[in-house]
């Protein structure tokens, strides 16, 4: 997002502030005041510590993704089919947590095993998306969206099929789990310490894969010039394998957090759109790991907030998502026009 | 069942097709052009939220289907310009208007939730509308349903029996080459991508105004279309009429899921409903892996009979994208 470059900075605050001004033209067609708006969607996401918490539980699995998806990015790879990718590390996580139900192991092995099972399980999905790229010539962004709507399919299967409730099954999802098999959390808030953990270190290693390592610049280099990389001598197919993978496996941990900090359970809409918003952080923070932690924090303070916006104002909560959609519009198009005035001057 | 109950199913599968035609010949349009128009599923919703809205107010249909052009018009516009203008990348500006359209067709369609508005009426056609069977198939079907078939064969003839429509192909595929045959190669970008958006703009009408009147927001069942919508495109190979059988077999397969539901009732409706997407990654494999490296491979190193037949079939079901889809022109 800040692009310290000539001027980029400059154009990035036009960027904002276009952004910003643009949504606010939408809210007063709709007779709404634009300022009460963001002020509720303040005070509904750092009003207290409760709402705040509630933020955090939302950044936990942003952040996963967006630092999963930073590889693939930097491997030239658009992974669209990352919310299925989730949506697989919540349905893996949750068939480990059922097949120790009546275990004797201790808790802590059996949700750390959990999570594994998570990553396992958002891995294989993103390989099908990989396969079917590297030897069946299917763009991923086709694979992975069909593998997506497959995804869900599959849980809305398991909850009303093999996994259902005894007796009615029901959209609100799977039996919850007993209460030693979730992350612990702080007392009163629903944030658990473990995830926040989880996640952050998921960036930092991203960070170092990318930044410090030679596997990381191999990666970016199959991105920049697949044809040169190639030439040069690197398996550029594996390459691409790889990124899918750890992609995968990062937004599987995603999907395990869901299930083991948040739900307790496999629900139908148990990504919550992470994956798909995931992108939108990574195409706003540019693809640079550094900014990923505030811009992904920010981004789950306005899903936070906006919960509050249908019932203080009557107004939609998806004012979030448009003001997310138009705040990365404006930034690529500001970035294009910066890119046409650097070239003429 | 009966051969009038399979009829009138038949008819229905023609109606409910209509969007996804409009749609996929919108998009074909573009990418014929370069330009991947990747916004797809927001417009539709947009459009389709849009041109609820006007004919709600106005009262007036026709001024519904023309908002819902405008709308798929002016979000066209956004890619060209960020894509030709500003040479940024069309996948991501595509992705963000898809799902930017999206929440705002939510946001602003909220007033209009469960709103009972007007509705398209079938008009069937004096004389052709009596022919046993054809007839009820094809014309007694509304006025939207018309000229989705009437737009296939249009889109089709301008593409490949017309001179524009040639140069078309050429600013697609060698846009260099169409360049110095005198072609503004990024002006007719511009416009087939804008034309292209006005047809994926009727695609929202032609479901909130004609097959699942009314707007219901985000349970109107219309998320996801534009996304099959961009892979019918591909199955169709950039050929409106391979296009249409796409969009007509689709529809087709969700006529089936619904009709064998009653017979499959363990499995949940909403897998029954997701069945196309698997049948999309399954044909989006048959079409691509013509174009893979280890086949050709693999292929050589069979018996002559074997080869000769499988790279037939290999090549009849393959399709190849224009090749300078996504890539930005520069004269100089």
């Amino acid at each position: 997002m800040l692009k310290g470059r000539g001027g980029g900075f400059l154009f990035q605050l036009i960027a904002l502030l276009l952004a910003f001004g643009f949504v606010s033209l939408i809210l007063l067609s709709v007779n709404a005041s634009p300022v009460d708006a963001y002020k509720n969607m303040f005070t509904g996401s750092f009003g207290s510590m409760r709402k705040f918490a509630e933020v955090l539980v939302a950044f936990v699995p942003l952040l996963l993704v967006t630092a999963g998806l930073l590889v693939t990015f930097s491997s030239g790879l658009w992974n669209i089919g990352v919310e299925g990718q989730v949506v697989l590390g919540a349905i893996a996580t949750t068939w480990v947590f059922r097949y120790f139900l009546e275990s004797s192991l201790h808790p802590a092995v059996i949700i750390t095993l959990a999570i594994l099972g998570g990553m396992i399980g958002g891995a294989i999905w993103a390989s099908f998306t990989g396969l079917l790229k590297v030897f069946g010539g299917v763009n991923e962004i086709f694979g992975g969206l069909g593998l997506n709507f497959v995804s869900t399919a599959l849980t809305i299967y398991l909850i009303f099929g093999p996994w259902k409730r005894p007796g009615v099954a029901s959209m609100s999802g799977t039996v919850p789990f007993p209460a030693e098999f979730s992350l612990s959390q702080l007392a009163e808030l629903r944030i658990s310490p473990w995830a926040l953990g989880i996640a952050l270190v998921g960036i930092v290693i991203v960070y170092f894969i990318l930044q410090g390592t030679y596997f990381g610049l191999r990666l970016k280099a199959v991105g920049k010039n697949f044809r040169a990389a190639y030439l040069l001598g690197i398996p550029t197919w594996q390459y691409s394998m790889y990124s899918f993978l750890i992609c995968g496996a990062l937004a599987g941990a995603a999907g395990a957090m869901q299930v083991a900090a948040v739900y307790h359970r496999l629900i139908p809409s148990i990504s919550s759109g992470y994956g798909y918003l995931g992108l939108m952080v990574a195409m706003l923070i540019n693809y640079k790991a550094v900014f990923a932690i505030p811009v992904a924090l920010f981004f789950a303070a306005l899903n936070i907030g906006s919960i509050q916006l249908p019932i203080l104002m009557k107004l939609d909560s998806s004012l979030s998502g448009v003001l997310q959609g138009v705040l990365v519009l404006f930034v690529l198009l500001a970035e294009g026009a910066r890119q046409k005035f650097s070239k003429k001057a | 069942m009966t051969q009038e109950t399979i009829l009138i199913g038949l008819a229905g599968v023609l109606a409910s097709a209509a969007p996804v035609i409009f749609a996929v010949l919108g998009e074909t349009l573009s990418e014929r052009a370069g330009v991947i128009n990747l916004s797809m599923n927001g417009t539709i919703l947009l459009s389709a939220m849009g041109g609820f809205a006007a004919a709600y107010n106005t009262d007036n249909i026709v001024l519904g289907f023309l908002a819902g052009m405008l709308i798929g018009a002016l979000v066209a516009l956004v890619v060209a310009f960020a894509s030709i203008t500003l040479k940024q990348s069309q996948v991501a500006v595509g992705f963000v208007l898809a799902l930017t359209c999206r929440d705002l067709s939510y946001f602003l369609g909220n007033p209009y939730m469960g709103e009972p508005g007007p509705r398209l009426q079938a008009a069937p056609i004096p004389v052709l509308g009596e022919i046993p069977i054809l007839g009820q198939l094809f014309f007694r079907q509304d006025a939207i349903t018309y000229l989705s078939f009437i737009s296939i064969f249009l889109a089709w003839l301008w593409i490949f029996r017309t001179r524009p429509g040639l140069m078309l192909q050429g600013i697609g595929e060698k846009p260099a080459a169409a360049f110095i045959r005198g072609a503004n190669v990024n002006l007719m970008r511009y416009v087939y991508t804008v034309i292209g958006g006005a047809l994926i703009g009727l695609a929202g009408p032609a479901y909130s105004l004609a097959i699942r009147a009314g707007w219901m927001g985000t349970i109107s069942g219309l998320d996801g279309i534009g996304w099959i919508a961009l892979s019918i495109t591909i199955f169709g190979g950039w050929n409106p009429s391979r296009a249409a059988f796409g969009a007509y077999l689709f529809a087709f397969l969700q006529w089936l899921g619904l009709v064998l539901q009653p017979v499959f009732t363990q499995v949940p409706s909403q897998v029954l409903q997701v069945a196309p997407f698997p049948l999309m990654i399954l044909t989006l494999l048959l079409v691509n892996i013509g174009n893979a490296e280890w086949v050709e491979r693999t292929l050589a190193a069979m018996p002559e009979t074997t080869r000769k037949i499988l790279s037939k079939a290999l090549r009849a079901m393959r399709a190849s994208p224009p090749s300078a889809l996504g890539v930005p022109f520069e004269s100089e």
